[in-house]
């Protein structure tokens, strides 16, 4: 059979190419499962993948789900770099959500005040990022895995948010449908073009991107993430200090997935409901991991994963097909993305006997 | 039976999905390996086991195939992170996201179909003994097999031969490995293991908890379960009464509905989570305590060549 056989040092054309034959292979399984639905298989993927930015109007519509990816996958890649797990992105966005339509519910100014929607984005920012300080401080101060704490506080989040929008924040001329009112105009972020849905959140989170990446490519702190990530005992005796770095990734991440909660309600939805995000936090790790961690490869793959969620809808609409779907391509991209890397740092040998 | 022993029984019943998916969970973190899939094969057990038994088969062949199906969902991981060494989390989270969306897909065409709950199977004798009767001897077949596992599993690890080497494996590898054990397949069946118990937690759920199948069953219990092993510094016993805990807060939730009080449903609904955030930092805050129980070898990847 085969056996692995260490490289020397990891291929660069592995790491290029791993993603892509992942993507390849999340393809024919693609196939094989709509086969298995009774699909036909290469209708489907073309009904998936192609007919939903077949037209301007749908690659707007792509950059509208790519905005909440790119924006929480470049959080949690810093961390992930420095081998900090925050998996809970979506409970961040969630609480950013919030804050953020706190702003626009409560602080009405008559008549166009320009201050209003800077004011939601910093709200938004600082909601995602109260809530990422609290598995900070639970970590560097109680030993308490970030992994679990955060996970546990999505679902609180969650719950919070189903409160408020079936309690105090519900719109009372909204016929009792758990929903805030919708934003005044001023509340609302204009799109960059009139008439399309390409928004403002898109240019900022490519913007963001960018900073990204000149944060871990350019600064020192990048450098001690990424030292710190390769090994924590040669970055102990380099001086670094690792809770300022767990610190800053954590806020950093919670900042970002705020945003894009904020961009959620702000933007394409225009009010709080209970179902601003379809696991935008959660696929967000797909994202970071599909684009190696690299801010750059990460704005590719909120494209295509923004496409996974565009593809389910589509297919769900022309063809009828389950809208799961989406999740079970997004866990099969992943497990290929994983299992496809062990080529960077081994190769693959025929073992004779 | 009088209102302590109901409160006390549901406690019991809220528990047992917990326990089977913390215990599976401990073999396999005492073998060195962090699965972090839990709640994904859970869901793949739950929607399995509803899917057999809503078909017409009998209770028996349904637990069976969410055992096996929980089970194949860990060989997923097994494959990724022994022969293709892949990150232990990151891997783990893509099992909990594909068990997420295919249980979702497989479950759909049995939402919204009613199942007889999984009989009660009262022990001849035992049940007749005042208060521990009723408190412990009515239960279905699946409650005993959780308490049985309990006890099983603590008697393998620190009673047999093959505990011992599980734990050399998850502690030293490159020792174990040294001394000609084989380490991969150690870990392998250990998964499996724990994958089969996941599996179980789920079918409790939805065959005899609450008996039917909706998208996201386990609502987190999966992540609960993987706090307890920690909470319990990968004690069995410790698991269990962990599991007893929070089947009292989760019961907690749902008398403080039924009495009135004054709380809105959401908040009730979040004791749960919180009350996991808190028993992990309580437990976790001793960092010494978590090294010294904590099997050395977890999360760290094994390749016999290196």
């Amino acid at each position: 059979m085969f056996r692995l056989e260490p490289r020397p040092h990891p291929s660069t054309l592995a790491l290029l190419a791993s993603p892509l034959l992942a993507i390849l292979l999340t393809l024919l399984a693609g196939m094989a499962l709509f086969a298995a639905l009774g699909f036909d298989p290469l209708k489907t993927l073309a009904a998936y993948f192609v007919a939903p930015i077949d037209s301007g109007d749908g690659l707007a519509e792509l950059t509208v789900k790519a905005t909440p990816l790119l924006l929480c996958a470049i959080g949690l890649a810093l961390g992930f770099r420095a081998n900090i797990w925050n998996i809970g992105a979506e409970g961040q966005l969630i609480m950013g959500a919030v804050a953020g339509s706190g702003v626009a519910l409560f602080l009405r100014p008559e008549n166009g005040a320009a201050w209003v929607l800077p004011a939601m984005f910093i709200a938004g920012a600082l909601g995602g990022m109260a809530w990422a300080s609290i598995p900070a401080v639970l970590k560097l101060r109680f030993n308490a895995s970030e992994i679990l704490t955060s996970l546990m506080l999505t679902y609180v989040a969650d719950l919070f948010l189903r409160w408020l929008v079936n309690g105090p924040w519900r719109d009372p001329d909204g016929f009792n449908f758990p929903q805030s009112q919708m934003f005044e105009a001023d509340a609302v972020i204009p799109p960059l073009i009139q008439g399309t849905r390409l928004g403002f959140g898109f240019l900022l989170a490519v913007v963001i991107a960018l900073g990204g990446w000149f944060l871990l490519a350019r600064t020192f702190v990048g450098f001690q993430i990424k030292v710190i990530g390769l090994t924590t005992a040669a970055a102990g005796y380099a001086g670094f200090n690792k809770s300022r770095i767990t610190w800053m990734s954590l806020l950093l991440s919670g900042a970002l997935a705020g945003i894009a909660g904020l961009n959620e309600v702000a933007g394409p939805i225009g009010q709080l409901t209970p179902s601003i995000s379809p696991g935008y936090g959660f696929t967000a790790i797909i994202v970071a991991f599909l684009g190696r961690l690299h801010p750059f490869g990460i704005l590719l793959a909120s494209l295509l994963l923004a496409l996974t969620y565009l593809g389910g809808e589509t297919a769900q609409i022309s063809l009828g097909l389950p809208v799961a779907v989406t999740s079970v391509f997004q866990g099969m991209l992943l497990f290929f993305l994983l299992a496809c890397e062990v080529l960077v740092r081994y190769r693959l040998k025929l073992r004779r006997h | 039976m009088d209102e302590t022993t109901a409160i006390l029984v549901s406690m019991i019943l809220a528990a047992t999905p917990l326990l089977f998916a913390a215990l599976g969970e401990l073999v396999t973190e005492k073998s060195g390996v962090l699965n972090l899939g839990v709640e994904g094969m859970m869901l793949a057990g739950a929607v399995t086991g509803f899917a057999v038994a809503a078909s017409g088969y009998s209770p028996l062949l349904a637990i069976l195939a969410a055992a096996l199906a929980g089970a194949a969902m860990s060989a997923i991981f097994a494959l990724l992170t022994l022969l293709l060494l892949a990150n232990q989390v990151a891997t783990g989270l893509a099992l909990t996201m594909f068990g997420i969306g295919l249980s979702a897909l497989l479950g759909k065409p049995f939402v919204g179909i009613p199942l007889e709950k999984l009989p009660a199977l009262p022990l001849p004798g035992l049940s007749q003994i005042p208060v521990l009767g009723p408190l412990l001897f009515q239960h279905d077949a699946m409650v005993y097999l959780a308490f049985a596992l309990t006890l099983a599993v603590h008697l393998v690890l620190t009673r047999t031969r093959a505990g011992l080497v599980i734990r050399a494996v998850g502690e030293n590898h490159d020792a174990a490995h040294a001394l000609g054990y084989p380490v991969r397949l150690i870990r392998f069946g250990c998964i499996l293991f724990g994958g089969a118990l996941a599996g179980l937690g789920g079918a409790y759920l939805s065959l005899a908890y609450t008996p039917m199948w909706a998208q996201g069953l386990t609502a987190g219990r999966g992540w609960i379960a993987l706090a307890l092993v920690v909470f319990a510094t990968w004690k069995p016993w410790r698991v269990l009464a962990g599991a007893l805990l929070f089947g009292g807060f989760t019961m907690a939730q749902l008398h403080a509905q039924g009495l009135g009080i004054a709380v809105p449903p959401e908040f009730l609904a979040m004791l749960p989570y919180l009350a996991t955030v808190v028993v992990l930092v309580a437990i976790s805050r001793d960092a010494t305590r978590i090294r010294l129980n904590a099997p050395a070898c977890i999360g760290k990847l094994f390749h016999p060549d290196d």
